[in-house]
């Protein structure tokens, strides 16, 4: 994993100084607060409803143990001892004082983390695959990539005030754990006819009040014009990006309104001028960045601990079965940890929860953690025979809960309950769609379902491309509850149908049972997913249980 | 027809500590909204509004927020505002947890 040079830790050092400078201004009254805002948004510092938020990146969602037991100690130094993990692999702290956030940035660049460009009109922290390195369908390791990239956006001169942000997420292989096409863009490691190894580049991808799935500008780019090519799409974009209005302003718009073949054009003939201003300086870079990469040395040895303990105790068979992913070294395993224990805050975890984690990462898992923007966390390479160890540890820290993928393991954003932008609550509708759904013992019945829930339409909830997305509003001064449903977060990206007239608050948990009561109805066998029934049977089926009022009167 | 004014308070969040915080008569700044001046008149609104920001040293982002008369003093209107003045949903944070410990 990389690991910062002088260069980074002066460069981090320097500028966490020129922040604190800044709040000193900011409180001596130097600063108005339209100067300061766009100050503080670009070192990850909002206000919120009830408080400040400070947003800290977790670059390509990867943390060693001691980055964790940090973010544990900033939890409970300056906040509340919780912290939030957002589904961009960020996390959020939702109660520093203004006073305390140099202090705060200064603790973590001692781990070597920071809170730069993750927020403000500027290129965000660069996401990737969660199981990055340790997936068995992987080309190659994503992680290089995205820190190549975020080394050349941070503080880049060209993108520090453009027309909106740019986010870029980054996959390995041909499955998509990134949500990919839902980004400004994406870059996809592919391999040619030839086999040779390059990239697939997309763009105009993304959420929000008008989403839409991001298209293939280039199908096939070779290893070494990455950046070139990435810095292309990123100024073109930036002159010709619409500025009059900052909800046409994303590259998704762009695309939209000129069409991909001009934009292709454009960045063609950019391209052709860039290139050549570039010396290898990158490969160089690229080459440095991936030494750091290096897969661990995977340990040999006996599983029968796993088998033992998979034959003989059914709650931890629940919990391999849910929560285990295929690794690249078959004695090896990918251990999802959910941090969604039916009735809990999606994302949430205590300052103990995350020394628990990292201590089990510091001692079974070669010392990595990764969050994903599913808001889990994840030890990516686990010795089979150390998994029944590690299952009781965190059943000791409500950290057991076996759902990954299944029902309760919702996404949800913020929402009303801290976030100024929201116009509903989210979390507690998720609390309660768990809570319902663990009562009544289906969710290992009902199978693969994600559900999704924003608290407004900016989407960071990822409700459009939910099997279930809930998107809550303010209707009347009343929260209202819209439900889409049929999309899909992978490389089969699609964006939810809705089903008609939203749901008041206490009607929604009903709701979501009857689409799901209807699923499970209509499924023609336990193997078929909630997602492949709605595909089969379209949505007449669903409305008909939601509105059945509506189907009388027309009867 | 223009539409009629409802009563406002004028609200913010607290420089430093970033929490809500309202305008009281006296030009103070108060944590509770019971204890906001309930303003009926809308020149006098803006007149608020207006003094609010001259305090820019101390408050962010202050706005009208409705609001009406209750047996206590200005109770909120609309979900959000309540849940300002409360916390959030899914823990005993904000400002119930600091009334609580009054």
């Amino acid at each position: 994993m990389y690991k910062y040079n002088d260069f980074d830790s002066a460069f981090l050092a320097e500028r966490n100084a020129q922040f604190r400078a800044q709040v000193a201004r900011r409180i001596d009254g130097s600063l108005t607060e339209d100067e300061f805002k766009p100050l503080r948004l670009m070192n990850g510092l909002y206000l919120q409803l009830h408080a400040y938020m400070l947003r800290v990146a977790i670059p390509y969602g990867t943390l060693k143990s001691d980055q964790m037991r940090q973010l544990a100690l900033l939890a409970d130094k300056w906040d509340k001892g919780y912290g939030h993990f957002t589904t961009r692999q960020n996390i959020q702290y939702n109660w520093p004082k203004l006073n305390d956030v140099p202090d705060m940035l200064d603790a973590l660049a001692e781990v070597q983390l920071h809170a730069i460009q993750t927020s403000g009109n500027t290129i965000r922290n660069t996401t990737a695959d969660h199981f990055a390195g340790a997936a068995a369908d992987e080309i190659e390791d994503p992680r290089p990539i995205a820190e190549l990239i975020r080394q050349w956006s941070t503080d880049h001169p060209e993108y520090q005030f453009m027309g909106r942000k740019f986010k870029i997420a980054v996959s390995g292989g041909e499955t998509d754990r990134a949500v990919t096409k839902a980004h400004d863009l994406a870059v996809r490691v592919v391999r040619n006819d030839a086999g040779e190894v390059g990239y697939q580049i997309l763009i105009g991808g993304g959420l929000g009040r008008t989403p839409m799935i991001g298209k293939v500008i280039r199908d096939f780019l070779p290893r070494e014009h990455l950046l070139p090519y990435i810095e292309t799409v990123v100024s073109v974009w930036n002159q010709i990006g619409r500025r009059d209005n900052k909800y046409k302003a994303r590259i998704k718009i762009t695309v939209h309104e000129l069409g991909l073949e001009t934009i292709r054009d454009m960045v063609e003939e950019r391209f052709a001028r860039i290139l050549p201003t570039y010396g290898g300086a990158d490969q160089e870079l690229f080459a440095e960045i991936s030494a750091h990469f290096q897969p661990p040395e995977f340990r040999k040895g006996s599983i029968d601990p796993y088998t033992w303990a998979y034959d003989a105790d059914p709650v931890f068979r629940a919990w391999a079965d849910t929560n285990l992913s295929a690794h690249r070294d078959a004695d090896h395993a990918i251990a999802t940890i959910s941090i969604k224990a039916h009735g809990q805050t999606p994302g949430d975890a205590s300052s103990e929860q995350m020394r628990v984690m990292a201590d089990l990462a510091e001692q079974y898992g070669y010392d990595e953690l990764r969050i994903s923007h599913e808001q889990n966390v994840i030890l990516p390479h686990v010795h089979k025979s150390d998994l029944p160890a590690i299952h009781a540890k965190l059943k000791e820290h409500g950290l057991a809960t076996a759902n990954v993928g299944l029902i309760s393991d919702i996404i949800a954003c913020p929402g009303m309950d801290y976030c100024a932008l929201a116009t509903a609550r989210s979390i507690p509708v998720a609390q309660q769609i768990a809570t319902r759904f663990d009562e009544l013992k289906m969710e290992h019945d009902i199978g693969h379902l994600q559900i999704k829930i924003s608290g407004c339409i900016n989407a960071c909830g990822h409700h459009h491309v939910a099997h279930i997305g809930i998107l809550g509003l303010d209707r009347a001064g009343v929260e209202n509850y819209q439900i889409t449903l049929g999309g899909d977060a992978t490389d089969t990206a699609e964006i939810g149908t809705r089903t008609g007239p939203g749901f008041a608050y206490d009607e929604i948990v009903p709701a979501v049972e009857r689409i799901v009561g209807a699923y499970m109805d209509l499924r023609d066998s336990e193997e078929e997913t909630f997602l492949e029934t709605y595909r089969r049977v379209g949505m007449e089926p669903f409305k008909a249980v939601l509105y059945p009022e509506a189907r009388k009167k027309v009867a | 027809m223009a539409r009629a004014f409802t009563p406002k308070v004028v609200t913010a969040n607290d420089l430093l500590e970033g929490d809500v915080i309202y305008m009281a008569a006296d030009d103070s700044w108060t944590r509770n909204l019971s204890e906001a001046e309930l303003i009926t008149d809308e020149a006098h609104a803006q007149l608020r509004l207006l003094d609010a920001e001259r305090q820019a040293i101390r408050i962010v982002g202050a706005y009208l927020a409705d609001a009406k008369e209750g047996p206590n003093g200005p109770e909120p209107t609309h979900f959000r505002e309540d849940f300002r003045r409360t916390g959030p949903s899914n823990y005993f944070h904000g400002k119930q947890e600091a009334q609580a410990n009054v």
